[in-house]
């Protein structure tokens, strides 16, 4: 019998935690946001359930600003697995014509995103959701419970969490709380990427180097979408080899320049790379607890 | 992250390789701030090479904003995460920190070390494999080390470094280093025989063996903290215990296929083994293992795996497929060690929920035997346990569950219990062993009290009080809202004039006086049902606030709840359901409420009901919906 190594004992541990929710839980979703960390959280979802279909929804929260290759891939994705998918996005938003250029990244996320994901779980009254955060990504996020407890209202209060004792997760909740599950939370970005070679997970295409056209916007390299981006922006864009480290809302996320094309260059240039995951996007920069107060807020 | 391996740059596939094989140790850290250990992680992490440029750039600027160390990195504020935190200058919980080597991937559980802190460190430690016990060199073991200890080993981990930190605040001195392993050693064997001990000189700030050493200890030879973390065997769950797997879901994709899900908890199992499930004591074979990456030969401790049987057994989440040859116990009477967790302190005699394994049952907790100092561990009597405390009691569960103790196998003997009203996690409990069925328990003088006999019908006892005119719809309203608490599993009882006038108060007239103890009585009674755990639907016209208020005064705070039914006089003389303001019009009754005698409205009722607008139904759905909102109906 080989040791089980450490990917081994996270993806048991993960599953495990997937099959508890699915146990307890009275209408669970699982959070669908297309990126790499909701890939193996998909993943790791088949595998605890095989031969059974998932026995939850997938949502996604569409902000409309998400990169189109994005919404191909999710789209695709969820036919393959027969997979039940919801889309939602914050009409109220759409009606006033919320957008990063127009509202600033952090009204944009905050209402598109924050609200929206709110709405979503109010309308279809999800008691569980399980989320792809994992504890490495920001130092707040160190102390968040595998099982994370929400108010009716949707706020997490840092001092009222429940211990989590050995793989007992306690999942009882009052009539209108509901709980976020962080299935990955003891995953580093270094064990996803790995995950993903051994698995042969697939992965948006827009995680690898090619040649993208982009613009320079508030000093970040933007890439040309599409005819979303205002046009007084989109005359002059760039060719470059860059990539992704995150995918968000396309705006909002800076491309990186690379010529990263394979698994294992990707993975050698994080290694080798000294900025951290989250430097690409703009909402953590304004001051250093910003997540833990956006947390409170709501916001996953 | 920098990673200094020159392999990444020349053979990634051969570093991704090398590293998908890597082994995951878990561990704790205990310690208080002053004993530097945010300091130690911190020091572990960057020189692990796990922080970023950015993260160090923006380390360096709150070193100076906040940090202790005047113009050198302050590593504390690298792992301080909450911002509250920051602020008290305390870490309050437990937090998860992430590095890897060459050799391993870590996990680490960083929790506070002050007493009030205890449950924390129970709970990063239930999961981990090893404790490092930081002590600060210059003030040798304290209490709160010997608590460190207690807590720890109590948990069941067997590994601990010792590190004694701040060696260069005594000089490197051999000396104090010996002397502070002895002392440690020799306490070490009244907690358990069988923990290893692995003492290290350090300093977490000059970073002497963190990584290696620094030429300031020349009389160790021993292995710096790193050498050893990476190199200690990992304590995986034994694979050559006896085969053990809680079953979390059952696997129904069609009728052709049944499995049960469930991550193993001991031993290793194959195609062809025996197994029974437990309580139940069905025998079957194991006829697959499946997985979406094919069907194994073989599954051990630790793996989460979906298995098949050969006979059509009835068996669901929260039995335990055992080995047959060794099979669990089984018993509904335990003794257990508990740390409790809450704020609340522990009701001896109150029903809990207790989840172990994927079960979830409800256990009464009998007074403990005596609790444990967690600072001299010695026995001390105790009625009660308090948060942090730890206490031995006896455990009594509504139903026979499946089980090993504690030492023997962590994931079948450990469990949590869950207060009913809150849902709150309150405790933590370890089994020792079951007791035999009636004689070994003894009930230690528990009253059975109205709190008791509450608690065992998992609801708050209430008087619902309706007053209203006559045919103002008082009796059709409790009538619905019993039929729906009923539904929902509550207890009631219903007063009415009907039940109680026939019996009870059939001397009473209808004037004054007798209104008033008519009342008196019914009050009474109300007040003996709620001590019986009761919730009591009173339902009388009751036209007086005194006597109304009176009745309030006989419960206990907050059981009173006043409904007024408020109906028009011409609404409810014009329905007039019994014919009875027509004779009190034509004089045949006297003193009837509204035409003769005076009704006083409530002036300020829990919730008012106007039967004008509301259905009756209506109106049960409003005062369900406000007691749950007040806590009555939960649990």
């Amino acid at each position: 019998m080989p040791t089980q190594t450490h990917l081994d004992r996270l993806e048991a541990e993960s599953i495990h935690i997937m099959r508890e929710v699915a146990a307890e839980a009275e209408n669970p979703v699982m959070l669908y946001s297309v990126g790499k960390d909701s890939a193996v959280m998909l993943h790791l979802a088949q595998k605890a359930f095989f031969p059974s279909r998932l026995p939850f929804p997938l949502m996604h929260v569409d902000t409309t600003w998400k990169f189109s290759e994005m919404i191909e891939f999710r789209n695709r994705k969820a036919a393959e697995l027969g997979a039940e998918l919801i889309v939602h996005t914050n009409q109220e938003g759409v009606e006033q014509g919320v957008g990063p250029f127009t509202h600033g990244s952090s009204n944009h996320t905050d209402i598109m995103k924050t609200q929206a994901l709110k709405q979503a779980l109010d309308k279809y009254k999800f008691d569980v959701a399980f989320g792809g955060a994992r504890r490495d990504e920001e130092k707040s996020r160190a102390k968040e419970r595998v099982f994370s407890f929400r108010s009716a209202d949707h706020r997490w209060n840092p001092k009222n969490q429940r211990p989590e004792l050995w793989n007992l997760y306690n999942a009882r909740i009052k009539q209108g709380e509901s709980i976020r599950v962080f299935p990955i939370s003891n995953w580093t970005e270094l064990d996803i990427w790995q995950y993903i070679r051994r698995e042969n997970i697939e992965i948006v295409p827009l995680y690898f180097a090619a040649k993208r056209p982009v613009i320079n916007w508030n000093g970040v390299d933007i890439m040309v979408d599409d005819d979303r981006i205002p046009e007084e922006l989109r005359t002059n864009p760039v060719m470059k080899s860059v990539r992704f480290r995150t995918l968000g809302c396309y705006p909002l996320t800076g491309a990186v320049e690379s010529d990263a094309d394979t698994l294992e260059d990707i993975i050698q240039e994080m290694l080798l790379t000294t900025s951290s995951e989250r430097q690409g996007r703009t909402i953590d920069h304004d001051q250093s607890a910003s997540m833990e107060k956006k947390k409170q807020e709501g916001y996953f | 992250m920098s990673h200094q391996d020159a392999l990444i740059e020349t053979d990634i596939a051969a570093y991704l390789e090398r590293h998908e094989q890597k082994s995951l140790l878990r561990f704790i850290t205990c310690g208080s701030v002053d004993d530097g250990k945010s300091t130690l992680i911190g020091r572990l992490l960057y020189d692990s090479k796990m922080i970023f440029e950015d993260q160090l750039a923006s380390l360096e600027a709150d070193s100076k904003k906040s940090g202790t160390q005047g113009e050198n990195i302050d590593f504390a504020l690298l792992v301080d995460g909450l911002a509250a935190e920051r602020e008290q200058g305390i870490t309050i919980d437990v937090a998860y920190r992430f590095f890897s080597t060459e050799k391993r991937k870590f996990i680490v559980a960083d929790t506070p070390g002050h007493e009030q802190y205890t449950r924390n460190m129970a709970t990063g430690a239930s999961t981990a494999d090893l404790a490092i016990l930081l002590i600060d060199a210059r003030r040798g073991i304290l209490t709160q080390t010997r608590r460190h200890a207690f807590i720890t080993t109590s948990v069941g981990i067997r590994r601990i470094v010792l590190a004694v930190n701040k060696m260069d605040l005594v000089d490197y001195d051999q000396g104090v280093f010996n002397e502070i392993v002895r002392e440690f050693n020799e306490f070490a064997e009244e907690l358990a025989t069988d923990i290893e001990i692995e003492a290290i000189p350090m300093s977490a700030l000059a970073g002497d063996n963190i990584t290696g050493p620094q030429g300031n200890t020349d009389w160790y030879d021993g292995p710096s903290l790193m050498e050893y973390l990476e190199t200690v065997p990992v304590d995986t769950v034994s694979t050559s215990a006896p085969f053990r797997m809680p079953i979390q879901w059952v696997n129904r994709p069609n009728l052709d296929f049944r499995g049960f899900s469930g991550q193993i908890a001991a031993g290793t199992i194959r195609p062809g083994d025996r197994i029974k499930t437990l309580p139940s004591a069905r025998e079957s074979v194991v006829s697959r293992i499946v997985t979406m990456d094919g069907d194994l030969e073989e599954a051990s401790a630790g793996q989460s795996v979906t298995l098949t049987l050969e006979d059509e057994v009835d068996t669901s989440r929260g039995d335990v497929l055992v080995s047959a040859e060794e099979p669990a116990e089984v018993s509904d009477q335990f003794q257990s060690r508990i740390l409790w967790m809450s704020d609340t302190d522990m009701l001896p005699g109150r029903r809990y929920l207790m989840k172990i394994g994927a079960k979830t049952v409800t256990a009464t907790v009998n007074a403990p035997k005596y609790r444990i100092d967690v600072n001299d561990l010695q026995d001390r009597p105790a009625k009660t346990l308090s948060l942090n405390e730890i206490g031995v009691c006896t455990l009594s569960l509504d139903q026979p569950i499946a089980f090993d103790p504690y030492d023997s196998v962590r994931e079948m003997g450990g469990f949590i219990l869950i207060d009913r009203l809150s849902n709150d996690t309150v405790g933590m409990g370890l089994i020792d062993f079951a007791l035999r069925r009636a004689s070994n328990i003894h009930w230690q003088a528990l009253d059975i009290d109205r709190d008791a006999l509450a608690e065992q019908k998992g609801q708050r006892p209430a008087v619902l009080w309706f007053t209203g005119l006559s045919g103002s719809g008082k009796s059709t309203i409790a009538n619905a809202l019993q039929k729906r608490l009923f539904a929902l599993g509550k207890h009631t009882y219903t007063l009415d004039g009907d039940n109680v006038r026939h019996g009870l108060n059939r001397d009473l007239g209808f004037t004054d006086a007798d209104r008033v103890e008519n009342i008196r009585r019914v009050s009474n009674v109300a007040r003996l049902m709620t001590n019986a755990g009761l919730i009591t639907l009173v339902s009388f016209i009751s036209p007086f606030r005194s006597e109304r208020r009176m009745a309030r005064n006989l419960m206990e705070d907050g059981e009173f709840v006043e409904i007024f039914v408020d109906t028009p006089l011409s609404v409810a003389e014009e329905r007039d359901v019994k014919g009875l303001y027509k004779k009190a019009r034509a004089g045949e009754i006297k003193n009837f409420t509204g035409i003769d005698s005076p009704y006083e409205p409530p002036s300020n009722p829990e919730i008012t009901i106007n039967t004008v607008e509301q259905t009756p139904e209506e109106a049960a759905e409003d005062i369900l919906h406000w007691l749950t909102e007040n806590g009555f109906l939960k649990g």
